[in-house]
């Protein structure tokens, strides 16, 4: 297996935790691939960067609730990575989308508080850092937030968000909220939140969205709409509903797929190939060659021959159980797909694996790859872990997925920096 | 000798249908389907592939046939991350509605690039003009179903191959097979070239074997059985030649993706030896000129080229699964302006945008390429597949050239 490329660093994976890694290691000037079998999670999910939303009870102040959580939880990634680690991943983000492709859209928010927010069923969604358009969505009062009765618009063409559901819910939680029924044209039976997203990147079906909806509207009422303000100007979109609304407005997440979560790749994906990084979508990888403790190069399966990767580093950020980055064979053997790095967390020999309750306590949950305080994958020297494939965590119950994400992504990189520093300065 | 074996395109099918079970429903393809975004004649990649596939039966009539509007650009198949082969399911389901419906005539006709061009180029100045004349292409329109607006190509009235017969290359270097394809025989032979020029610039000994269609468009127009022979006749010509490890190296994305991937795929030819060595073997230039320039073997004696490039991966060349080498290489020229195009697909998909009934869709999917190219301000839009080219000059105005026409004008090869 000859290597016909040569990286600094090849990223296994393009969700948010290989983009980022990715990202900040070519923005230091490292040669960098990513390789990835397809696109991951930010096409699925809203792009609302969760910290941390639940110990167990909700958390207002992430800032406040990780010092104890990191302390009761020495396993998870935070206690790794540490307050400070996760706040630069949520700056430097933040600076990402402020860098994008998407005129003057930004994220609002750190870990001082987490924004509450409507799901689409109603329900409180605690999270840190959001996108501008979903921000006015506030549920609990703070000084310099939007109060005020909610209004939930609904399309009966989007089978993805039920207004008087979501509405009935919030009304149930103390909210005062509504639903209401929009009927737009848009060309087709029924459309998904991203063919309505698409539909909002035109000025014209905005104008004529703002103009049906209008005369719905009561007075002092903030206005909900799933999340369809647009894949190209998002920012341009929503302050536009507004001006011609009269009204606060703000996105809800809805079913997959997510437009707000498509901002957020392409976001990570511009800033990567600013840096020079590359981008290789379809490649899966399926072998690997080591010496020593060393991976050196790692074979992409494409069309036709191969393609081999050397590499200094590598990053494995390929996801777990649900992207199939971790499988579990009917012999209740589980191992890593990629590399074949060993495992972390796996329940022993008798002891349970799931639990009876669907949202409780599931000990299969918290299986990753083994790794040191490094991020550094057990059994190597040069490859690092991030995001869902690191063990210890729960980011279903946690509310903390996108945050183990963005700063494990940076932490990956930043052991990468500061190795090739030492070995630059030795 | 029959080469179709009807048991291996079953099993073919079968291996397929394998990847099914492995679609969690997530709506990823649905997310870059330039297609369905644009028309909903078709449903989207996941209605018409795993959802629909499960209901169609050997021997059962289709229940609908939206899946013939699906282009076949494999972006869903690329992107899915579950490794759903979605758009080879689809190719499948579309060769049973054209079945059932029979195959139009205007189908098998653009289906065979190959005669086409032996027919036109002999007359290639009354062809051209009256592939130019509006009265002509109204009838054509009538009778075969071609859209009266469509981006066909101009013969050149000359053959990439007659220029091969005569051409000098060096007695020696590193010898490589040269597929050109049908776009450069007949429609653009300077391309071919240029190619030579470059592979040779580089110290290469190029081979062209005398050849024909690689067999896409009869595969994309549900022709499986024309496909294969057409296929196997390329891999019976080149297997022998390479088997010695000569590469082979094609310019045409669509068509080296058909031998690296698609036919053995979709057409059941996972078995062949011949096809399975000319798969492993074959390059995109792109691809190879990359690879050495990775391993310090690429010359980089380039010139100045001042120019704002755009560049549009075509979706077959996407389907190599290799990223976008030629943003790379055309990012060693000095001077040059290079804009990423972000869009999905320019709409043609081979033979899919000149349909009368599929020309408005395929405009209408290149519409956001066609803005991008705009915007940027392109002199020279780059573009690896030759269908892609003459629908973007169709719909832009702008020139578009093979990212190796560039190499050259920077190496001061002309």
């Amino acid at each position: 297996m000859r290597p016909s490329r040569h990286f600094d660093v090849v990223v296994i994976g393009a969700g948010v935790a290989g983009l980022t890694a990715a990202t900040r290691l070519a923005q230091s000037g490292a040669r960098v691939c990513v390789l990835a079998k397809g696109v991951g999670s930010t096409h699925l999910a809203p792009g609302l960067v969760d910290v941390l939303g639940y110990d167990p009870e909700r958390v207002s102040s992430p800032s406040e609730a990780l010092p104890s959580f990191l302390d009761a939880h020495p396993e998870h990634p935070y206690a790794t990575i540490g307050l400070d680690g996760i706040g630069a991943a949520l700056e430097w983000f933040g600076r990402v989308v402020d860098a994008g492709p998407h005129p003057s859209y930004r994220y609002v928010g750190d870990l001082s508080h987490n924004h509450v927010l409507p799901t689409a069923l109603g329900a409180k969604r605690p999270s840190a850092l959001v996108p501008e358009t979903f921000a006015q969505g506030e549920l609990v009062a703070r000084r310099g937030t939007s109060s005020g009765p909610i209004c939930v618009v609904g399309m009966r063409v989007l089978r993805d968000l039920h207004a008087s559901l979501c509405a009935a819910n919030l009304e149930r939680d103390g909210v005062a909220a509504r639903g209401v029924q929009l009927e737009v044209d848009v060309g087709r039976a029924e459309a998904n939140s991203l063919g309505l997203a698409r539909c909002m990147d035109d000025p014209k079906f905005r104008a004529t969205f703002a103009a049906q909806l209008l005369p719905l509207l009561h007075a002092d009422e903030r206005v909900g709409l799933p999340a369809i303000l647009g894949l190209r100007d998002p920012h341009g979109a929503w302050s536009e509903l507004e001006r011609r609304l009269g009204h606060a407005v703000f996105e809800i997440p809805t079913l997959p797929p997510a437009a707000s979560g498509i901002r957020v790749y392409d976001a990570l994906r511009a800033a990567l190939r600013a840096a020079g990084g590359r981008l290789v979508i379809g490649a899966s990888v399926v072998d690997v060659e080591r010496e020593g403790d060393r991976v050196t190069a790692v074979r992409a399966h494409t069309s036709g021959h191969d393609h081999v990767y050397g590499a200094r580093w590598v990053v494995l950020a390929t996801g777990g159980f649900t992207s199939g980055a971790i499988e579990l064979g009917s012999d209740w053997h589980a191992r890593e797909t990629a590399l074949g790095l060993p495992l972390r967390g796996l329940p022993g020999e008798g002891e349970p694996r799931y639990g009876g309750d669907y949202f409780g306590e599931q000990p299969m949950a918290r299986v990753g790859v083994a790794v040191d305080s490094s991020l550094l994958a057990d059994g190597t020297s040069n490859v690092l872990v991030a995001g869902a494939a690191l063990p210890g965590a729960e980011p279903w119950r946690e509310g903390s997925g996108d945050g183990i994400a963005l700063s494990s992504g940076l932490f990956a990189a930043r052991t990468v920096l500061e190795r090739e520093g030492a070995t630059a300065a030795a | 000798m029959s080469d179709v074996n009807p048991i291996t395109e079953a099993l073919g099918h079968e291996l397929l249908r394998s990847s099914l079970d492995h679609c969690v429903k997530c709506t990823i393809c649905e997310t870059v389907c330039p297609v369905s975004n644009v028309t909903p004649l078709f449903p989207g990649p996941k209605y018409a592939g795993p959802q629909a596939e499960r209901y169609r039966i050997a021997g059962v009539p289709s229940l609908e046939s939206s899946v013939d509007y699906c282009s076949g650009c494999g972006l869903c198949t690329m992107h899915c991350p579950q490794g759903v082969q979605i758009a080879e399911l689809n190719a499948h389901a579309r060769r049973v509605v054209k079945d059932e419906a029979g195959v139009k005539f205007r189908d098998r006709v653009i289906s065979r690039p190959t005669v086409v061009g032996r027919l036109g180029h002999p007359v290639a100045p009354l062809a051209n003009f009256t592939l130019g004349f509006g009265p002509a292409r109204v009838l054509a329109e009538r009778v075969l179903g071609i859209h009266r607006k469509a981006a066909l190509p101009k013969f050149a009235g000359r053959r990439f191959s007659t220029w091969a017969k005569r051409h000098q290359g060096p007695a020696n270097g590193r010898k490589i097979l040269y597929f050109h394809n049908c776009g450069t025989e007949y429609y653009e032979p300077d391309v071919g070239e240029k190619v030579v020029a470059v592979l040779e610039h580089n110290g290469f000994r190029v081979e062209i074997p005398k050849q024909d269609c690689c067999g896409l468009p009869l595969q994309s127009n549900g022709l499986f059985d024309d496909a294969r022979k057409y296929v196997l006749k390329q891999a019976r010509i080149f297997a022998p030649l390479a088997r010695d490890g000569t590469l082979i190296v094609g310019n045409a994305t669509s068509c080296t993706l058909m031998f690296k991937r698609e036919a053995r795929e979709i057409l059941g030819l996972e078995d062949d030896p011949d096809l399975e060595l000319v798969s492993r073997q074959t390059y995109d230039i792109c691809e190879l000129l990359l690879e050495m320039h990775d391993a310090g073997e690429l010359k980089t004696d380039f010139q100045p080229v001042h120019e704002t490039v755009a560049y549009h991966a075509p979706c077959q060349q996407q389907g190599h699964w290799i990223g976008k080498p030629a943003m790379e290489l055309l990012a060693l020229i000095p001077g040059i302006d290079l804009r990423e195009m972000d869009a999905k697909c320019c709409g043609i998909a081979g033979t899919y945008g000149l349909k009368l009934e599929k020309y408005d869709i395929g405009m209408a999917v290149g519409a956001d390429l066609f803005g991008q190219v705009e915007a940027a301000g392109a002199g020279v839009v780059a573009c690896d597949s030759e269908t892609c080219r003459w629908q973007i000059e169709h719909a832009t105005g702008r020139p578009s050239k093979h990212p190796v026409e560039l190499l050259y004008q920077a190496y001061g090869l002309g």
